[in-house]
């Protein structure tokens, strides 16, 4: 499965090098888009240096996580974003003639390479996050770290996969998904806690995004010595479950109507 | 003149269908906003002593930057049709008609904007003007601010339409459109005030970044309407924005001779 | 090979009359009309045998593709393909089939004609020796040479088909479909895709079942033709048996279509 998944990426990248101007504008087009949140970021704290207990240097390193599981969730599992078309131009039921998982073949088969450009600011936070904001980097605490990326990156893809789910019932509409992708990305820059408590139940219970953001970064810079709230990311990768289930039911709908 | 009107009335007529895209929008834009004010609302409670603007004032900014998000937001009224045809060649058919393609453009991008703000504005402005003080939408100071609002939103409106219409001219000259509309998007919604509002950049930036075509998008009539904007300032701004209406028509017009130029010799 | 016995498929679409208050109306209680696609459709084919499925648009033809290629479930009836039920062993069941779309392409569209076919090795999780044997096959019987190295994009449509027709037959199944492989073809094309299809028939004994509204490929290619009309199969035979002397194909076939009214 590795194997195959290499050579699909292989076939993207060829195709990608085809266009090698186009893809290197429309990647810096990508990494501006995210530059000028962190530029508007940057604003805010030149005028406060604090948000309630979080300073600029912890934002920074909040945000870059969440950036880096958010663009690397784009990136990969992008086929789930333009899944209503792969119904509407038959390229689904292509997938369905193959001796293959779909959900498989529906990820692999498109990769957007474009979003690295996002990710590289990602990156730059991130970086930067973990120099500068005074956590005290213990075996624990990497690990936290990891956690935190691989939890965004599931929690995210899960989105997407459920948008895509929603295409087998819908076309129009789907729009509302964008709230909980772009909107949790950028509203998600600063730690959930000072969107205020019913914000922070409903990022713990319904959409588990708190689960990988704020709680295991208490545990980062110490506010916290709490153990669960290093696992707490893992937890937060349940939520591909009731996606995979919304999937399920989508294909078996499709199976049966043809539409 | 008359033509373009029928332009504009189809344009219009053909986006006011789209009645469940426009609710999934509301609901989108009312989730945006509420979160975007909550976190003002934090650096508020941290240290209101440094915060620019009234706090109502900036509450009242971003429900009407959601609520007007079609209308003045770049992409919000960009026609993924127009790449299209800029990028296959199709224009060649356009240029067939006895119509002047940036009238007609114009005229379907500003329908576009207007219709599809319709659908959300008033949804949107229905339930934020219930939310409790400080949170809510806030009714103009008096009449006349109102009205002062309302000439400055026309001319934010054209001003938007006919930069649109400029990036439109500038995919002729280059081979992605993709990027050049990301590029655009980012850079405009930046400086329009529309991450961040103009009043909470840091001195000096803040004064370039007033002068931009730009900051007449959004920064102008969001802030005109509060009675943040207001006195000799709001007429400069209101000036600005006639400017700008002006020479972006300009420009567009002189992209467009160049590019068209450039369709016709290469034949597409 | 195949086996169909009553197969029924009942599509309910959801009606609206035109304007704005009945679109407000169905908001809230909506009108389906049935659409009877399938309506107990039984045959069965061979191996080896080529069959010509022919009939008007809507008629259910693809729909019966589509049960027998595993991509839609029918409500009732029995359908075994290989000893398989397609919709209850999906992945399975494909491994043994191929499809062609005429309409649509199954290559990939910005590299070399070789990568894709190196993918869909993997896909198919062909062996290496079964791959080479049949790339030099095909390569040689639809004289793609020149064309594996080039991007499918830059291929015209008579040489990208002949390509797609190769990518379905790479990992050897036992049956293949045809969704119109002539459409839109010139008449070299047309003639070297008919010669290859009767060539794999006959030497590797693969069921073959061709749709398309084109009757030279039915006449060209199929010994046996199901006319399928309003879900309902409405003549099995050959071409021979429906044919009355001195007709032109189209005319025999305009004719049938009168008659059923279909």
């Amino acid at each position: 499965m590795l194997k195959l998944y290499g050579k699909y990426f292989s076939i993207h990248l060829k195709s990608v090098m085809q266009y090698k101007a186009s893809f290197f504008i429309t990647m810096t087009g990508n990494f501006l888009t995210q530059f000028s949140v962190f530029l508007g970021l940057l604003f805010m704290f030149q005028r406060f240096h604090r948000v309630k207990d979080f300073s600029f240097q912890e934002v920074i390193l909040c945000y870059g996580v969440l950036l880096l599981g958010f663009q690397t969730a784009q990136m990969f599992a992008s086929g789930f974003k333009v899944f209503d078309s792969m119904i509407a131009n038959g390229q689904f039921d292509r997938i369905l003639t193959r001796p293959r998982n779909e959900i498989f073949q529906v990820l692999a088969s498109r990769i957007d390479f474009v979003r690295l450009g996002g990710m590289l600011q990602g990156l730059v936070m991130f970086v930067y996050g973990i120099a500068q904001a005074g956590v005290d980097w213990t075996a624990l605490r990497v690990l936290t770290l990891c956690f935190m990326v691989i939890g965004g990156v599931v929690v995210f893809s899960s989105i997407f996969l459920l948008d895509g789910a929603f295409a087998f019932f819908t076309l129009e509409g789907l729009e509302f998904m964008n709230v909980f992708s772009y909107g949790a990305s950028e509203h998600g820059k600063y730690p959930l806690s000072i969107y205020g408590k019913g914000m922070l139940t409903f990022c713990t219970f319904v959409v588990p995004y708190a689960l990988f953001q704020y709680y295991p970064l208490l545990f980062l810079l110490g506010r916290s010595d709490n153990l669960w709230f290093v696992f707490l990311p893992l937890v937060s990768c349940w939520f591909v479950v009731p996606c995979w289930l919304v999937w399920r039911l989508g294909v078996h709908k499709y199976k049966s109507t043809g539409s | 003149m008359k033509k373009y009107l029928s332009f504009f009335k189809l344009r219009f007529a053909m986006s006011l269908q789209y009645r469940v895209a426009a609710l999934a929008g509301v609901v989108c834009q009312f989730f945006w906003g509420a979160m975007a004010i909550l976190a003002f609302y934090a650096f508020y409670e941290t240290d209101p002593a440094s915060f620019p603007m009234d706090f109502q004032a900036t509450a009242t900014y971003i429900w009407l930057q959601q609520g007007l998000l079609a209308m003045l937001a770049l992409y919000g009224g960009t026609d993924a049709k127009v790449f299209e045809s800029i990028q296959n060649g199709n224009i060649v058919y356009e240029l067939c008609r006895p119509v002047s393609i940036y009238s007609m453009w114009f005229a379907n991008n500003l329908a576009n904007r207007l219709a599809r703000a319709l659908l959300r504005l008033i949804p949107v402005v229905a339930v934020a003007s219930l939310l409790p003080a400080p949170f809510g939408l806030m009714a103009p100071p008096d009449i006349a601010t109102g009205l002062l609002f309302i000439l400055s939103l026309m001319l934010a409106l054209w001003v938007v339409a006919a930069f649109t219409l400029v990036v439109y001219n500038v995919t002729f000259f280059t081979i992605s459109d993709r990027g050049v509309r990301l590029v655009s998007v980012s850079l405009s919604d930046f400086l329009m005030g529309a991450v961040v509002p103009l009043p909470f950049f840091p001195d000096g930036f803040r004064q370039f970044a007033e002068l931009l075509p730009f900051s007449c998008m959004e920064n102008v009539p969001l802030r005109v309407y509060s009675g943040d904007l207001a006195g000799p300032e709001m007429v400069r701004a209101i000036l600005l924005q006639v400017f700008w209406a002006f020479a972006l028509v300009l420009i567009g017009k002189l992209l467009e001779r160049k590019a068209l130029k450039r369709v016709v010799v290469q034949g597409g | 090979m195949i086996e169909v016995s009553h197969l029924r498929k009942t599509f309910r679409v959801a009606r609206r009359d035109p304007g704005f208050k009945n679109a407000v109306k169905a908001l809230f209680r909506r009108e389906y009309e049935e659409i009877h696609a399938l309506d107990g459709i039984s045959f069965s084919i061979g191996e080896g045998e080529m069959v010509g499925y022919i009939g008007p648009n809507g008629a259910g033809k693809s729909s019966t593709i589509k049960v027998l290629s595993g991509v839609l479930t029918p409500d009732s009836g029995v359908c075994r393909v290989d000893g398989r039920v397609p919709w209850k062993e999906r992945v399975k069941h494909v491994a043994q089939i191929g499809v062609v779309f005429g309409q649509r392409s199954q290559l990939w569209w910005d590299v070399p004609v070789i990568d894709s076919f190196e993918l869909l090795k993997d896909i198919y999780k062909i062996p290496e020796a079964a791959y080479r044997k049949n790339v030099d096959e095909l390569t040689q019987l639809l004289d793609l040479s020149q064309l594996l190295r080039t991007p499918t994009r830059q291929l015209s449509l008579g040489q990208r088909m002949r390509c797609e027709i190769a990518a379905s037959l790479l990992h050897s199944p036992k049956i293949l479909f045809l969704d119109e492989p002539t459409i839109g073809l010139d008449a070299v094309s047309k003639l070297a895709v008919r010669d290859f299809v009767k060539k794999i028939n006959r030497e590797q004994k693969t069921t073959v079942i061709l749709t398309t509204h084109d009757m030279q490929d039915i006449e060209a290619l199929a010994s046996r033709v199901i006319l399928i009309g309003k879900g309902r199969i409405l003549l099995d035979g050959t071409l021979d048996d429906i044919r009355r002397g001195g007709e032109q194909i189209d005319e025999t076939i305009a004719h049938l279509y009168k008659k059923y009214d279909i």
